[in-house]
């Protein structure tokens, strides 16, 4: 019992030292662990949101963690452990009304949480429609557009149809391998009007018509699954024509200098934003964070950085030029009305019924 | 060429090298005669084996030809020379039973499957293995294995089998009755063998003939007898049996006899009989066999009679083997039969030696 | 029998031996612990996740035992006391927010539960009775009588809807248990796919592996040595690195095309498509495994002596004959192990298929991932897992039989 005691006083010593010898060197640094997608896009947060932010905050460090990709799948099995040390993760806004529905991240109010806009419109006022979820904070606005290769087609495509003329536009495309925006594109390729679409595809007939379509250049396809695939297939000349999100084009044309041209037609905007796992560490640090990260001038501080849309009504007058290219940003931005004459948004509700049902079939179709 | 019996198995002026620069088998000459059994005996390294992969066909002859039954076998292939073999640890496949191994070499040879089966059940009679057709090689004890690789090297009734230390991994007393049952099958069957060993006994047992390999270089063949009481020189009486040695100098030489200055000595002489001497004057080494000693001889029985001092005695039975210094040399042993007109020495007791001088051969230094 | 003492032998000697086992079980105890944690309770909880089905009876609990007792079969909807149970568990779960689990859990059963749940949830707590009308009129599925024999049928502790879906069933609102259509069957072509594939891979990785085993046994120590070495050296190369350069090498735009092109064996509209399909996937795995079935061929070819094949020569075979007759059936052991090792892993092959695979060089393993980390549908991917593990069971018994496990050997 004697012994015990005294090793467990040696214990508390032993900690309290290296407790106390934490503090000195650096004062209660709080360790903000922060999931995002990696590339270019973590290093547009990083300048835009974590610098500023650790800067008027010395005692905070932000560490990135660049597993997004599998963020559902890690949230979850986190939260089944019993230990989250996520504080705060970038989702895509299908992914974070699925994570929302298991309860498994934070629902927040947005215009208590929030800065409201520099004319004092609040938050949810602000972000408006792009609030698709109660545990979303939205972020960007991206969009998954076509990009193609001016030196390999002797005409460039304008609209969607003509990803889908095998005669006019000969090559291979990349399409992303899911059902998702394939469907959309095929039935408007085939007539169908943009506006009744989902309408369309809530019958059977509708998606064998979707399908069908997709049939035509089935063989030609060649699919991706990981973001950075269609630009380096575009670059590689192993496709011709490539289904992409904008943000990578854009750093494919502007930044690399690849022969890639874009084109804008029934571009599918969707969201990026952050949300924040239920359980996770330094919960009042985060919204402290969010706070800053999300007014504003934050947002459209991004866009110097990578051509994407700040989420907010309030940030677009601000966006300025790439800050290393000096080009002027707001002609790149999917939401530019030259882009965005034809544009889809993405719904989410009518996908988050049909994603699992859909996916198997579209698999099966693959399979065939 | 000589007539095909007397040299069934004939080497002529063959030489072989593995690498370009040595020489294992240095312009070899051997005849073997049909029926004859032969032993090649030798350390490790003497060329014996190599003789007899080449005879087999898994090496090629550098120089020479080597004739079977008059042909030339050089550009044979070994799957067409038809010549039983026994290897070392017996290379029984393991897959197959003892049935299928006797089998193989018939059923490579086409033969109908009914002459197959009454050859392998004969061939298991042979080697008393009946009913043992169905077991595995690895169910079987050493000994049996042993008589399979025997069957096996049989059944198909090759001109000639050659045996490639097959009792080496048998312990002694089997050793001993597998001797006597290979010696029985080569003369029931009237083979021709060709038997590999570095164990002199074994090859004293068995052999018609045995060829001594050294150096690459066959040193003496002879008929047991012959090459254990008649050594040519001092390698094969060193290799064969026991002998106690003496190196010394020819003092005096006749054709009948010489003597013979131990070296270490100050002018001890002995008589000897000269084999393989240079001439008066010339290093020579005298080979002496331990039980042609006499310990304390009568007077006048041997011409050579030495002071000897009793270092050591080992009871083994029939005989003493008793451990002698004797002119400068510790390690000489003599046998005294386990008789009565033997009295028993001790360690110890001081002794006269004798031998007669037809059993002291002066052979090359 | 006793010992001296009139203890029973057998007694004794047990006791004798007590020790000794207790000795050799304290040595294996951390790896034991080990498999345990890392092993057997994976696998059991997978086998678990494939069956369990508490999220509806938890959450919807008052509503769950109703259900079950409730008799769909006259087309008639659930009494008034079960939409009042089912308001109550609502209003519970949506204050709990749980509630929407149970909307994604059946949307896995029936697309259009996950909004139904989503858009019901929110105003439940204001709906006034009658509840049944009060739910119709939030939306009409609740007035659809197969809605309620989903919940019906998926309100026990356990399912067999996720094996029913991984094996391409199709599973009626009632419990009717019919084939899928062609337009939605994808599991069991992808599980024969599976083992195509891993069968050809097997074999590939068996031809190209056997001669270098060969030459690798019967060279000299120190040409072995650096042999082995090269066949070592992709397990020495991140697997990312290897399968990217098999894209550089492969792609049509790539260095063998362009060879090809290049010595005018092909023409530049003909290039051959040899990655991001089945022929990727192929070569790819086959080199990435090759020295699986390498290093157990080796192995046993190093314990056959040579004299195996001087004997079967000398007793009068051919060399072709000596080879197919003895060198060959004594390589088995080795080949099973190797072909084992490198079935089983490719089988389970995930990264490099997702790579290079396409659309036809994909793997059943790639679906369990999708369906972990993107579906979260883990009570399919647990499933799949399950018949996965089942099928690679079923082919081992069935090597068991045939070649015997005792046969094999790893070296």
């Amino acid at each position: 019992m004697k012994v015990s005691m005294k090793q467990s006083t040696l214990a508390i010593a032993a900690a309290a030292a290296i407790g106390f010898g934490g503090i000195g060197t650096a004062s209660a640094a709080t360790e903000l662990v922060i999931v995002s997608w990696g590339g270019a896009y973590t290093a547009s947060q990083q300048k835009a949101y974590h610098e500023p932010y650790m800067e008027a905050n010395p005692d905070v460090t932000i560490i990135n963690d660049d597993s997004a990709a599998e963020g559902v799948a890690k949230i979850r099995a986190m939260s089944e452990a019993g230990n989250v040390t996520w504080a705060l993760v970038d989702a895509v806004a299908s992914s974070a009304i699925t994570l929302c529905d298991e309860g498994l991240i934070e629902e927040i109010d947005h215009d208590a949480v929030l800065e409201p806009a520099p004319d004092g419109t609040p938050a949810s006022e602000d972000f408006g429609d792009l609030i698709v979820s109660p545990c979303f904070i939205p972020q960007i606005v991206y969009s998954t557009t076509f990009g193609y290769r001016e030196d390999l087609l002797s005409e460039a495509p304008t609209s969607i149809s003509d990803v889908f003329d095998m005669e006019k536009f000969p090559g291979k495309r990349s399409l992303e391998r899911k059902p998702i925006n394939n469907l959309e594109w095929a039935l408007i390729a085939d007539g169908v009007d943009p506006d009744n679409v989902y309408d369309v595809l809530d019958t059977d007939e509708g998606i064998d018509r979707a399908f069908a379509k997709l049939d035509a250049i089935k063989d030609q396809v060649v699919w991706w699954d990981k973001g950075a695939q269609p630009t380096q297939l575009l670059a590689d000349g192993e496709v011709v024509m490539a289904s992409a999100y904008n943000g990578r084009l854009f750093a494919a044309i502007e930044e690399e200098d690849q022969p890639i041209a874009m084109m804008w037609d029934w571009q599918v905007f969707d969201l990026d934003g952050w949300v924040i796992p239920v359980g996770g560490p330094h919960r009042e640090e985060v919204m402290k964070y969010l706070r800053f990260a999300t007014d504003t001038q934050r947002l459209a501080d991004q866009a110097k950085f990578i051509s994407y849309g700040p989420a907010r009504e309030s940030s677009a007058p601000l966006v300025g030029k790439h800050a290393e290219l000096g080009i002027e940003m707001a002609p790149h931005m999917p939401t530019n009305p030259e882009n965005a004459k034809n544009t889809l948004l993405f719904n989410y509700e009518w996908w988050a019924d049909r994603q699992d049902d859909l996916t198997e079939r579209f698999n099966a179709w693959l399979a065939q | 060429m000589s007539e095909p019996d007397a040299s069934f198995v004939r080497f002529s002026e063959v030489q072989k090298s593995y690498d370009g620069e040595t020489l294992v088998v240095k312009n070899l000459n051997l005849d073997i005669a049909r029926g004859e059994f032969v032993t090649m005996l030798g350390p490790s390294g003497s060329g014996k084996t190599t003789c007899l992969m080449m005879l087999a066909g898994f090496e090629t002859a550098t120089h020479g030809e080597i004739y079977l039954d008059g042909q030339g076998i050089n550009n044979v292939a070994p799957h067409k020379r038809n010549i039983g073999m026994v290897f070392q640890n017996y290379a029984l496949f393991p897959h197959m039973t003892v049935a299928e191994n006797l089998a193989f070499p018939l059923e490579v040879r086409k033969q109908p499957k009914s002459e197959i089966d009454e050859r392998v059940s004969k061939a298991l009679d042979m080697v008393r293995l009946t009913g043992f057709g169905n077991r595995r090689p690895a169910q079987l004890s050493g000994g049996q294995q042993q008589r399979v690789a025997l069957a096996r090297a049989l059944v198909f009734e090759p001109k000639l089998v050659l045996l490639d230390e097959p009792l080496g991994a048998l312990d002694k007393n089997l050793r001993e009755e597998m001797q006597y049952e290979l010696k029985h099958i080569h003369e029931e069957l009237g083979l021709t063998m060709v038997f590999v060993t570095h164990d002199q006994s074994e090859a004293l047992t068995m052999s018609d003939r045995i060829a001594v390999f050294d150096d690459g270089v066959i040193q003496q063949i002879d008929s047991p007898d012959v090459l254990y009481e008649e050594p040519k020189n001092a390698f094969v009486a060193y290799f064969i049996g026991e002998n106690n040695r003496f190196t010394g100098v020819v003092k005096e030489l006749s054709d009948t006899e010489c003597s013979i200055e131990i070296d270490g000595t100050d002018g001890t002489v002995v008589k000897g009989i000269p084999i393989n001497v240079n001439g008066v004057g010339s290093k020579t080494t005298l080979s002496l066999r331990p039980e042609r000693v006499y310990i304390n001889p009568r007077e006048g029985v041997t011409p050579n009679v030495l002071d000897a001092k009793v270092l050591e005695l080992i009871y083994l039975g029939d005989h003493i083997r008793t451990r002698v210094s004797v002119a400068g040399n510790d390690e000489f042993i003599v046998k005294i039969p386990n008789s009565h007109e033997h009295s028993r020495l001790a360690r110890g007791d001081t002794v006269k030696v004798g031998w007669a001088s037809e059993d002291c051969r002066a052979l090359d230094a | 029998m006793t010992t001296a003492d009139g203890t029973p032998l057998k007694v004794s000697l047990a006791r004798a031996q007590r020790r000794l086992k207790f000795r050799a079980f304290y040595l294996v105890l951390p790896l034991f612990a080990f498999i345990l944690i890392t092993f057997f309770v994976p696998v059991f909880d997978m086998l678990f996740r494939s069956v369990e089905n508490q999220i509806v009876p938890q959450i919807l609990e008052k509503t769950a035992p109703l259900l079950l007792e409730w008799d769909d079969r006259d087309g008639e909807l659930p009494p008034e006391e079960v939409f009042a149970a089912a308001k109550a568990d609502f209003e519970k779960g949506y204050a709990e927010k749980t509630i929407l689990k149970v909307g994604r859990r059946m949307n896995y059963e029936e697309p259009g539960f996950s909004s139904l749940f989503r858009k019901t949830a929110r105003r439940a707590k204001n709906f006034e009775p009658p509840y049944k009308e009060a739910f119709i009129e939030r939306d009409d599925e609740w007035g659809e009588v197969d809605t309620w024999r989903y919940l019906k049928r998926e309100s026990g502790a356990f399912t067999i809807s996720y094996y029913l879906a991984a094996l391409d069933m199709s599973y009626g609102p009632s419990g009717e248990i019919g084939v899928k259509s062609d337009k939605r069957a994808i599991y069991i072509n992808l599980f024969q796919r599976t083992l195509m594939l891993s069968l050809l891979i097997t074999v590939l990785c068996f031809l190209l592996a056997y001669p270098i085993s060969y030459l690798l046994a019967t060279v000299s120590t120190k040409t072995s040595n650096l042999l082995l070495i090269l066949v070592l050296l992709p397990f020495w190369t991140s697997l990312l690195v290897r399968t990217s350069a098999w894209i550089a090498l492969l792609q049509q735009e790539g260095v063998i095309n362009d060879l090809l092109v290049g010595i005018g064996l092909i023409s530049d509209d003909g290039r051959l498509a040899m990655i991001h399909n089945a022929t990727g996937t192929v070569i790819a795995m086959t080199h990435i495994l090759l020295p699986f079935m390498v290093l157990p061929l080796y192995s046993v070819m190093k314990t056959i002596p040579p004299t195996y094949m001087r004997a079967a020569k000398n007793l009068g075979a051919t060399p072709t004959k000596a080879f197919i007759r003895v060198y060959f059936p004594n390589t088995i052991s080795g080949i099973g192990a190797g072909g084992i090792l490198v079935f089983i892993i490719s089988i389970g092959y995930y990264i490099t298929p997702a790579l290079v695979g396409g659309v036809d060089g994909t793997l059943i393993s790639n679906f369990i991932a999708y369906h972990i980390s993107q579906s979260l549908n883990w009570g399919l991917a647990a499933a799949l897992g399950v018949i996965l593990l089942g099928l690679v069971l079923v082919l081992y018994y069935f090597y068991d039989k045939v070649v015997g496990i005792d046969n094999m050997k790893l070296g």
